[in-house]
């Protein structure tokens, strides 16, 4: 279970990106969030985000028209 | 993990022009870079309070345009009075029903993000802008200031 919830849906590059990373900020260590987008360059993005800043991608799959991914704080 | 630094160099005053620098800096910003951009010439339009920023489908043929206007106005249609205008809120309409940020949003999120904005004091003083017509926490410098940063940078861009 995701600890936080973050909605990018309709959101463009480098929005959800952005908006995750301001609300990782505020989490702790450990702790998940899950981010749902709509944006088809979130995948590679949010791939390429969590190689860069170590957080670690848990989950990124399309379900429903939608992306998901989970990361969980470095 | 030692932090990269990215040195940014924005010189266009146009809107279209106006998004890569703060997407990229933003984006770096969040990927845990030091940045830092310094704005000249035309770029410091980018630093305005109020951003009044036009683009122009004058001498851009690459610029797409909607329902094949381009075909009804060659080239010196497009210097009609009026045309950069009506391009600049089709382009705005566009970019906001795509859910891409405005520049003020992108700008605002990169000072959120700490990344540094120096603006070219020769610049200021060869068009006489007044400084109160920018932004705050803009710092004031010369080419040897970014030089300071930039001969550090692992990346450095001029846009």
């Amino acid at each position: 279970m995701a600890d936080q919830e973050l909605d990018a849906s309709g959101l463009n590059c480098p929005l959800p990106i952005l908006r995750a990373k301001k609300t990782l900020n505020g989490m702790e260590a450990d702790q998940v969030l899950h981010i749902i987008a709509t944006d088809p360059g979130s995948v590679k993005d949010f791939e390429a985000f969590c190689k860069q800043t170590g957080n670690e991608l848990l989950e990124s799959k399309e379900e429903g028209g939608k992306f998901h991914f989970e990361i969980k704080k470095v | 993990m030692e932090e990269k630094k990215l040195a940014i160099i924005a010189t266009k005053g146009t809107l279209d022009w106006g998004y890569p620098p703060f997407i990229l800096a933003s984006t770096a910003a969040a990927l845990g870079y030091e940045t830092e951009i310094f704005f000249t010439f035309y770029g410091l339009q980018l630093l305005k309070k109020d951003l009044d920023l036009k683009v122009s489908p004058l001498g851009n043929p690459g610029m797409p345009m909607p329902m094949g206007m381009d075909k009804w106005f060659p080239t010196l249609g497009l210097a009609l009075p009026g045309m950069e205008g009506m391009m600049t809120s089709m382009m705005k309409k566009t970019m906001a029903s795509k859910g891409v940020a405005s520049l003020e949003e992108l700008r605002e999120l990169s000072q959120e993000a700490e990344v540094k904005l120096i603006a070219c004091q020769m610049t200021v003083d060869l068009f006489e802008m007044d400084t109160a017509d920018f932004i705050d926490d803009v710092e004031y410098a010369g080419a040897a200031r970014f030089f300071q940063f930039a001969g550090e940078s692992d990346i450095c861009l001029y846009i």
